[in-house]
């Protein structure tokens, strides 16, 4: 008797847990055709640094002159990874995101955020021309997107240890290393396609053309030169902190990285460098989409604007340490600093063209060569694998 | 007397509570509902809930574009748990590093509990317990902080101070695990120690027992209920951690790690390995159940 009671509970307890969970597909959203009046309210999915209001550095105040301006009241949630931001984005309760490539073909492919109409965002035409149109902020023909900053995965080692200067990624893919236990690597399933990056011209005769559209031969070598690469890696790093402590204090000696992290690590420790090897590289451009279910979407297209406005994009690009999408920024931050755009190579397209930008992998080939590709869940077991 | 007392009583005053109080005094089994209610059910929904939540997660599966979750049944997430390498390798490797984790500090807990106890002074037993439980009260992210600046090497404390550090790896991290989760098997062992009664260890040793004696044959006896509750702990916290492995444990991955590295991307299959620890503390509280040690928790 107290035992069937007890049953009925716990079944209408998993009742009520599977109704909870809603099924949310279908994409089908539409973009906005004109701007109505603004809601008062925006509620933002942020990398950490992408909305500053003035609390972690009061020099750093982007958000609350966009809330005088606009009377939208920002909410930001901060995602340490792309994962999260996606599955932030699967409740359905931000209006916004600042995705970056791995996570913003998902967003796309899953129904998650709508199209963007740019003839609302004014700013969109002064934004660097490379950075538009690209199969990670578009599909099918329509914009998905507005570009928000860029950069690369840069090498980096310490020259004290590391004596010949490398340019090439062979550096941290060699099994032999001179390095064991000294190596890192980016932790995330995205970081396959550094390898894939270093095959292309490694191994000609596999025949890769784009680091994020494998067919299944070609993504075995990718991941079997980096479960090599397991034997000489002494952490991965996905916190940028912990790659900042790591490279400072000499436990690591080579391996990918960040302009940001080097500038605040180089302070600490001169003898580290960076180099863009001959391969080229991997590296982000973030993207600020809306969400197909978004609530506020005047607040969040007046947002896009504002982001992207000459002035937002010199604070955001100084702070987070980042080349800016917008150009004209470059003009705005040579009053205070006149390298930052060279060192960044904010405008050096051709640089821009070498780096291949993350982009979520799929069955349907991001660069168009069939549908044979090897998706992302594959990406995601194989990198678990990786580290054995 | 009862009658008495009630006719005495200004009954209007506190009508509804009286009121009340008198259908509860014939009702035991409303009164057994409110009391316990509230805490049943927070046991229900948070913690079965919970569970059921875990286990439904595990039996859904990712969508092939991974851009979602296919929530028809599926035992897909097992069937690959099972039949990948890594998934085994990185569970037994967690199981070893809880048994590592837990003999270590059963080896520490014991001398310390032991002088605490039996050995020091009533006043400096209030300090030292203090003392062990003390560390508990800083945050377990500043501890495995600290600890990644000590053991890093080269440069870390250990190594400019020793000359030596094993650096990150699997190491340092039964180390700082031994040394997080210590106070959880102090105070079991501790409390289990002074229901030793001195008089015990007078009479062995007026018998002739040697220490080594006296501790196999009376003292053992009387704390392996405490020993093992103290590993329930030690071996449990260890099952589940992923925040010092990532900090300490250089390129190695536990259950945890695994867990942590899936929830977001796919997430039924993180549920259905986050059952792996579960089944092993339900064997493992099976198993001893008998030795009367969950009286001790």
């Amino acid at each position: 008797m107290k035992t069937a009671r007890l049953a009925a509970l716990a079944a209408s307890v998993a009742l009520v847990l599977a109704a909870c969970g809603s099924d949310s597909s279908g994409s089908g959203a539409t973009a906005l055709d004109k701007l109505g009046t603004a809601e008062k309210q925006l509620n933002l999915v942020v990398w950490a640094g992408y909305a500053e209001d003035g609390s972690t550095d009061p020099a750093y105040d982007w958000v609350q002159p966009f809330e005088k301006e606009t009377g939208c009241d920002v909410q930001a949630k901060t995602a340490a990874t792309s994962d999260e931001m996606f599955s932030l984005m699967q409740t359905g309760q931000y209006d916004g995101v600042s995705a970056s490539g791995d996570a913003s073909v998902r967003l796309i492919d899953a129904g998650l955020v709508a199209p963007v109409n740019t003839a609302l965002v004014p700013n969109y035409a002064d934004l660097s021309t490379f950075l538009k149109d690209q199969p990670y902020n578009s599909s099918g023909g329509k914009n998905y997107g507005i570009p928000h900053g860029w950069g690369a995965n840069y090498l980096m080692y310490n020259s004290k240890e590391v004596t010949t200067a490398p340019d090439s990624w062979g550096a941290v893919f060699d099994p032999a290393s001179p390095f064991k236990g000294k190596v890192t690597a980016y932790d995330a399933p995205i970081y396959i396609a550094d390898a894939a990056l270093y095959l292309m011209s490694a191994k000609p005769e596999l025949g890769i053309k784009d680091p994020y559209s494998l067919t299944q031969a070609q993504f075995d070598a990718a991941v079997a030169l980096l479960k090599d690469q397991h034997g000489v890696i002494g952490e991965y790093w996905n916190d940028y902190t912990k790659s900042l402590s790591a490279f400072s204090q000499g436990t690591t000696v080579i391996g990918t990285t960040w302009q940001i992290i080097y500038n605040l690590a180089v302070a600490e420790n001169p003898d580290l460098k960076t180099v863009l090897p001959k391969e080229g590289s991997t590296g982000w451009s973030d993207t600020w989409m809306i969400s197909s279910k978004a609530a506020n979407p005047n607040c969040m297209y007046l947002w896009m604007n504002y982001i992207t406005s000459a002035d937002a994009q010199a604070q955001v690009a100084t702070y987070f340490g980042e080349a800016p999408a917008n150009p004209k920024a470059c003009d705005v931050i040579a009053a205070s600093d006149a390298t930052f755009c060279d060192t960044f190579k904010a405008t050096d397209s051709a640089f821009a063209e070498a780096i291949h930008f993350w982009a979520t992998p799929r069955t349907k080939c991001l660069d168009g060569s069939g549908d044979a590709c090897v998706p992302f869940s594959e990406w995601i077991k194989a990198w678990t694998e990786i580290k054995g | 007397m009862s009658t008495s007392t009630h006719t005495v009583l200004p009954a209007p005053s506190h009508g509804a509570g009286r009121r009340l109080s008198r259908w509860l005094h014939t009702k035991p089994r409303a009164r057994l509902v409110a009391l316990i209610g509230a805490p049943a059910a927070w046991l229900l929904v948070m913690y079965i809930g919970s569970l059921v939540a875990l286990f439904l997660n595990s039996v859904y599966r990712l969508k092939e574009d991974g851009s979602g979750i296919d929530k028809t049944f599926s035992l897909d997430n097992y069937h690959e748990l099972f039949t990948t390498q890594v998934y085994r390798d990185v569970a037994l490797r967690t199981i070893g590093i809880a048994v590592a984790v837990t003999v270590i500090d059963i080896v520490l807990a014991l001398p310390i509990a032991f002088f605490i106890a039996k050995i020091a002074s009533p006043r400096w037993r209030t300090i030292l317990v203090a003392a062990v439980l003390v560390p508990l009260w800083a945050s377990y992210l500043v501890k495995a902080f600290a600890w990644r600046a000590m053991v890093a090497s080269p440069g870390g404390v250990l190594d400019t101070t020793f000359g030596f550090s094993p650096g990150y790896g699997v190491t340092a991290l039964i180390v700082v695990l031994a040394y997080l989760w210590l106070p959880f098997m102090v105070v079991p062992v501790y409390a289990g120690l002074e229901r030793l009664p001195n008089s015990l260890l007078e009479a062995s040793s007026d018998l002739g027992a040697t220490f080594a004696h006296t501790f196999r044959r009376v003292v053992l006896p009387v704390i392996v209920p405490s020993l093992v509750a103290g590993s329930v702990f030690t071996f449990s916290l260890t099952l589940g951690d992923y925040i010092a492995v990532s900090l300490v444990g250089g390129s190695t991955q536990m259950i945890g790690s695994i867990v942590y590295q899936n929830h977001a991307s796919n997430l039924p299959l993180a549920a259905a390995y986050a059952l792996v620890p579960v089944v092993v503390m339900v064997l493992y509280l099976l198993g001893i159940r008998r030795t009367g040690a969950l009286e001790q928790l």
